[in-house]
């Protein structure tokens, strides 16, 4: 557990990738199976141990620790895991916990085979046992969030270097492996032989775009690339082999759970890549309609799948490319050639869970410029232009595929409310509520919209930061309330990426993403925006949420 | 009426003020007659008529404002009494820096400390904090929260000296404070064995010099400039800075330069990382949360009276102790600088 405490601090605190690439090798040369192993499956989420519930994390500390006292110093610290680590109480005083704390295996192995009523009693008694760091590791582990700069990509990058192969061959192993990888690292090490892939359905390593830039255009003949719109929705892998029907996200995570109605629906074999999205049928049964990013949403983070969820938001793949067909590895085929392959495939798709993304027609950019500024459904953000005779390449290669996304919506809005940040912003009002003007029976008010909480240089927070103080009408507990009238107030020019009715605020409206693009220091309040413009970037017909 | 303690002390704008000796306690802003607590700059400040404080506080100002920071100084001799109009003042060691003093002012059978800012835990660099008995005791609450509990300084250190070893290509760049922090971090790695040149930067130099002339090793110290085709001696070395030199192009000329920082900050790992620092060190010259209370509960005044800081957790602390216990709400003591 030590090494491990060790290990997550550094990673932490090393900024560079290359050293926290570095740091990992390290471990993998000096730590011995099956504690190296282990460690990796933590950091990559592949540990599948019971895992205890920060809530209940939060009443063992409030057990031994004042409720005010906690909430005080977790409002300073600002991350539950870190406060329930530093905060926690070691019986007899001793300063830094006696760090006797069993392994790292140790700990796995215990909550493996202890009951789910067990599983917290034994956290409290290592956290007794344990020192600051120790503690937060521990928390850390068991809540199953790391948050310390590591992807699974990095790790196995770091496999990758720590055997001296090709990031992509582990990558595409990876999901035939088990915790805690004695076969992979028996191999890396140069003690046994590659590990077969015993896996049926294994994940391929994606390829991904580059942002076009205005230069590129004088550089690429539109003749040699293909354009597609840019969905806005999941990037995801099908696959089905002899069977084995599986859906990865890009960084081929394993999300086959989250989404059966789509896994049960797959029926060829091979691999495709496309874009999830929430797609329902059209009354006359004439063809499907496409979701909206909300919609969507009611199908992410979702604990439970109910019917009534499945039937209301049924997921759907708009399929852009394959990579395998039957057994036929097909990505050493130039695009061209894996279109017409799909094309010929798709007819054997059920057409209520599955399209292809239709090829965009344009013979110079200006042409697919046009495309972009008229996108036909509000789940577009763009386009993707793809080069005719690119293969399908793991990673990012330079020149091949190119995202060219839309402009984000604008709107200036007056800022109503400012919070109190967190953690590093603890000192400063960094959460801002704004609002636009609603007019009713002749009455203008202003109506909060959204929250931002950055888009801002930490001078520009100091600034508004200054502004909240001095212009304070109201303070509830952590919010102040500002002034905001027609001619003495803040105006914030808001980017967001979308707008949707939401029965959840007063306004009726949601924004996507929205973030604080300039401040209007010279502009009065009364001219800002309006509700009704804001509403009219509503898509489609409104959907109850 | 029976004087109460307000009578004796309480806060104005300028400082804590003692009304019956008319002087102030380590105040803001200046005045006629100052006490002055430690050489810190936000408690001990030029411009003052008459200031009283220890020798090494006053040698200290001497070097920070220049010899005529004051028209007039006195020198406070540890446990000596001294009557100021109708009051007895008496300094006692803090352990906070080196000179650092809590003072004790009597009046009418009433006992105030004012602890300026202090720390239990015995340091090779100062005079070890001795607790007063009192029935007020005046705190700072810098560290008052019950997550900060720092280390021993000795194991922060022998983090740093594994870094060393790990990363011998790398300058280790300690930013720590340049009056305490700094000698205290020198004296410590001497203590732990390391006995390569420490580089300085010129901001520590004089205060350096004078720790060592009032008998604190620190063993052998060298500018931190880097002379023409030299940079390479920084490798693995250890350079010293005060936190605002971090900024400057300063830091960059080292080989591939290592950001540390001593500093009981650095217990949030938030904090660490705001500040792009690589090798934290909880390394403090404050009292942490548990040795506040232990020293509010072995004091064990009538009253504590909280200066600057986490005022709210600490008089949380005391009222579930049955501890009368109030904020001053003194303004003008920073604590980011620690």
């Amino acid at each position: 557990m030590l090494i491990f405490a060790s290990l997550l601090q550094n990673l932490l605190f090393t900024p560079s990738r290359n050293g926290k690439i570095r740091l990992l090798v390290d471990q993998f040369r000096t730590v011995p199976d099956p504690e190296r192993g282990l460690a990796l499956a933590a950091i990559t989420r592949e540990l599948d141990i019971p895992s205890v519930k920060p809530a209940l994390l939060r009443e063992l500390v409030s057990g031994r620790v004042d409720e005010e006292l906690f909430r005080l110093s977790y409002d300073y610290v600002g991350d539950l895991a870190e406060t329930i680590a530093l905060i926690w109480p070691v019986p007899g005083g001793e300063r830094e916990g006696r760090n006797d704390a069993p392994t790292l295996s140790e700990v796995v192995d215990e909550l493996l085979a202890a009951s789910r009523r067990e599983g917290p009693a034994l956290v409290e008694g290592w956290l007794d046992r344990l020192d600051a760091s120790g503690r937060y590791a521990l928390i850390k582990l068991v809540t199953g969030g790391f948050r310390i700069g590591v992807s699974a990509r990095l790790a196995k990058q770091a496999l990758a270097e720590f055997g001296q192969v090709p990031v992509e061959e582990i990558e595409e192993l990876w999901h035939g492996l088990e915790p805690p990888y004695q076969s992979l690292f028996a191999w890396l090490e140069g003690a046994a032989g590659k590990p077969v892939s015993a896996a049926l359905a294994p994940f391929r390593p994606v390829m991904l775009s580059h942002p076009v830039e205005d230069a590129d255009f004088s550089k690429l003949n539109a003749a040699d690339f293909a354009g597609e719109w840019k969905w806005d929705g999941i990037r995801v892998q099908a696959t089905v082999d002899n069977g084995v029907k599986r859906l990865y996200s890009r960084t081929g995570d394993d999300i086959s759970g989250a989404f059966p109605d789509l896994v049960d629906a797959l029926s060829f074999e091979g691999t495709v890549d496309g874009e999830l999205l929430i797609a329902r049928p059209l009354a006359d049964a004439s063809g499907i309609e496409i979701g909206t990013f909300s919609d969507l949403q009611q199908r992410l983070n979702r604990k439970r799948l109910t019917a009534r969820i499945l039937k209301d938001h049924p997921a759907f793949l708009r399929i852009y490319d394959v990579l395998v067909e039957g057994s036929e590895d097909l990505r050493p085929l130039p695009f061209r050639e894996r279109r017409t392959r799909l094309e010929r495939l798709a007819g054997t798709f059920d057409p209520r869970r599955f399209d292809l993304s239709p090829l965009l027609d344009f013979s110079t950019w200006d042409d697919l410029a046009a495309h972009r500024a008229e996108p036909p459904l509000p789940m577009i953000e763009g386009v993707m232009i793809k080069r005719w005779e690119a293969p399908y390449l793991a990673g990012r290669p330079r020149g091949e595929w190119f995202k060219w996304k839309r402009d984000p919506f604008l709107i200036d809005a007056v800022l109503l409310y400012a919070q109190r940040g967190h953690g590093k912003r603890s000192g400063f009002y960094s959460d801002y509520t704004f609002g636009v003007w609603r007019e009713e029976d002749g009455v203008r008010e202003l109506v909060p919209v959204g929250k931002a909480y950055f888009g801002f240089t930490d001078e520009e927070l100091k600034k508004i930061d200054r502004y909240v103080r001095n212009n304070t009408i109201e303070r509830f507990g952590p919010v102040r309330s500002v002034r905001a009238e027609p001619d003495k107030g803040l105006v914030l020019e808001v980017a967001f990426e979308g707008v949707n009715r939401s029965t959840r605020h007063k306004s009726g409206v949601a924004m996507r993403f929205p973030r604080i693009s300039r401040l209007r220091w010279d502009k009065p309040p009364a001219e800002a925006d309006t509700l009704e413009a804001v509403e009219a970037l509503i898509p489609g017909p409104a959907i109850d949420a | 009426m029976a004087p109460r303690f307000e009578d004796l002390l309480h806060p104005r704008p300028e400082g804590l003020y003692c009304p019956p000796g008319d002087f102030y306690i380590d105040p803001v802003r200046p005045v006629a007659t100052a006490l002055i607590t430690h050489g810190h700059a936000d408690h001990a400040r030029a411009g003052h008529d008459h200031v009283m404080a220890t020798r090494q506080t006053l040698d200290i100002m001497a070097i920070r404002y220049g010899a005529d920071h004051a028209r007039t100084t006195q020198v406070a001799a540890y446990g000596e009494e001294t009557r100021i109009g109708d009051v007895t003042v008496r300094f006692h060691p803090a352990g906070h820096v080196l000179g650092s003093a809590q003072i004790a002012v009597e009046w009418q059978g009433m006992r105030i400390v004012a602890s300026g800012d202090y720390k239990p835990r015995p340091d090779p660099t100062c005079a070890t904090f001795e607790p007063v008995p009192c029935d007020v005791f005046i705190t700072e609450a810098t560290f008052a929260l019950p997550v900060f509990r720092h280390p021993e300084a000795a194991s922060e250190i022998a983090r740093l000296l594994a870094s060393l070893r790990r990363n011998p290509d790398r300058a280790h760049m300690v930013g720590a404070y340049s009056l305490g922090k700094a000698q205290r971090v020198i004296r410590l790695l001497r203590d732990a064995g390391y006995s390569e040149p420490i580089y300085i930067h010129g901001a520590l130099e004089k205060l350096c010099t004078y720790y060592q002339s009032q008998g604190i090793e620190l063993g052998e110290l060298k500018p931190a400039t880097i002379a023409n085709g030299e940079k390479g001696q920084f490798a693995g070395a250890v350079v010293l800075g005060p936190p605002s030199a971090f900024g400057e192009a300063w830091v960059r000329r080292f080989p591939e330069p290592l950001i540390s920082f001593a500093s009981g900050w650095m217990s949030i790992r938030q904090r660490a990382r705001q500040r792009g620092v690589e090798l934290p060190l909880i390394i403090s010259d404050h009292a942490d949360w548990d040795e506040l209370i232990e020293t509010i509960e072995r004091i064990s005044p009538q009253e504590v009276w909280v200066t600057h800081g986490r005022e709210e957790a600490l008089v949380r602390w005391c009222a579930m102790n049955d501890i009368t216990a109030r904020p001053l709400h003194m303004v003008g003591y920073e604590d980011e600088a620690e």
